[in-house]
């Protein structure tokens, strides 16, 4: 049997840090699984957002997000935004943080990003990304929202997954 | 290269049972993924099941949404790491619920967390998709996981959980 899921790189963070960059992704995979267990310095709930290829001014990212609070259901979406959305983060304890990119080397299409962004104390979201542009996606810069760091401990893993 | 992706157990249900259980659940993974299907014997459409970390009982926090033909909602719990969706005894005949729950950094002295996914079906209305986030704070590795009903109904036989860990090198 033929092994599909492979680890690609990881990362704990031994001090806070602002980011964290996996780079020179090899081509060889279909499609990229991101597992971050992150935690925050300060302040509460912001984003997390993942630029491809370093790609911070672009505006090239959109998506829609299904979410709840424990009390009530919601929706949204944003267009023309420079990052992808790959989780969400606050003070406490850190939450599970999942984003596959599919056909991320395909350079054909549009990058399809699907995430799961758990903060167990406040919310759960499943978002949907779209990242406009056809390069193969050859490194990942991940940064909290609003420019926070990410807290000493706070861990991140790339798989690739093969098709075949 | 390192094979990452490892079946750790499954339990198949050969009758009806009244929980799906991983005990001795080795440290040498960095995390835990489950598979589960699942029908319950509890009399409607769809019933709600819930994981266990090592039989503890408080220290739990989760959010669900959920939606399940015409509404969308979210509900909370401190009862259990996470809840998720099984297919009830009225829902279509043979029809299981399939769940994905994740647990990163299973031996970490950090709290646990998990991310789980559920979809039921059913051939009517009122057929669930929900999404959970679950939170619990005990330090300790976890080395036991346990999957019972909320309503008090028994998994039917053919339910199966399968029990993955996961190598980050």
């Amino acid at each position: 049997m033929p092994i599909t899921y492979e680890p690609i790189a990881t990362t704990t963070l031994g001090s806070n840090t602002a980011s964290v960059t996996f780079s020179t992704i090899p081509g060889t995979y279909t499609d990229l699984v991101l597992v971050s267990f992150p935690k925050r310095t300060n302040q509460s709930d912001a984003a997390i957002f993942a630029y491809p290829n370093s790609d911070t001014t672009g505006n090239l990212a959109s998506n829609t997000a299904v979410y709840g609070d424990g009390t009530s259901a919601s929706s949204n979406q944003r267009s023309n935004s420079n990052g992808v959305r790959i989780g969400v983060i606050g003070l406490g304890e850190a939450g599970t943080q999942i984003a596959q990119f599919m056909n991320y080397a395909n350079t054909n299409v549009f990058k399809t990003v699907l995430s799961r962004e758990n903060r167990a104390e406040e919310y759960t979201f499943g978002v949907v990304n779209l990242w406009r542009n056809t390069n193969a996606i050859t490194s990942l810069l991940i940064q909290v929202s609003n420019a926070s760091d990410f807290a000493s401990g706070s861990t991140f893993t790339l798989y690739g997954i093969k098709a075949a | 290269m390192a094979n990452t992706y490892t079946a750790i157990a499954t339990v198949t249900a050969t009758t009806s049972v009244a929980s799906l259980a991983f005990t001795s659940i080795p440290a040498t993974y960095t995390d835990l993924l489950l598979k589960i299907s699942t029908r319950s014997t509890y009399s409607a459409n769809f019933s709600r099941a819930r994981l266990q970390i090592n039989s503890l009982t408080t220290g739990y926090n989760n959010r669900l949404v959920y939606g399940q033909g015409t509404t969308t909602s979210s509900a909370s719990s401190t009862d259990y790491i996470t809840f998720f969706y099984s297919t009830g005894s009225t829902a279509t005949a043979s029809t299981f619920a399939n769940t994905e729950i994740y647990l990163p950094n299973y031996t970490s002295a950090n709290a646990k967390s998990a991310s789980s996914d559920s979809v039921t079906e059913n051939n009517a209305t009122e057929a669930f998709l929900a999404l959970a986030a679950g939170l619990q704070t005990s330090t300790a590795a976890i080395s036991s996981l346990t999957i019972t009903d909320a309503n008090a109904g028994d998994f039917v036989q053919y339910s199966t959980a399968t029990l993955y860990g996961i190598k980050n090198s």
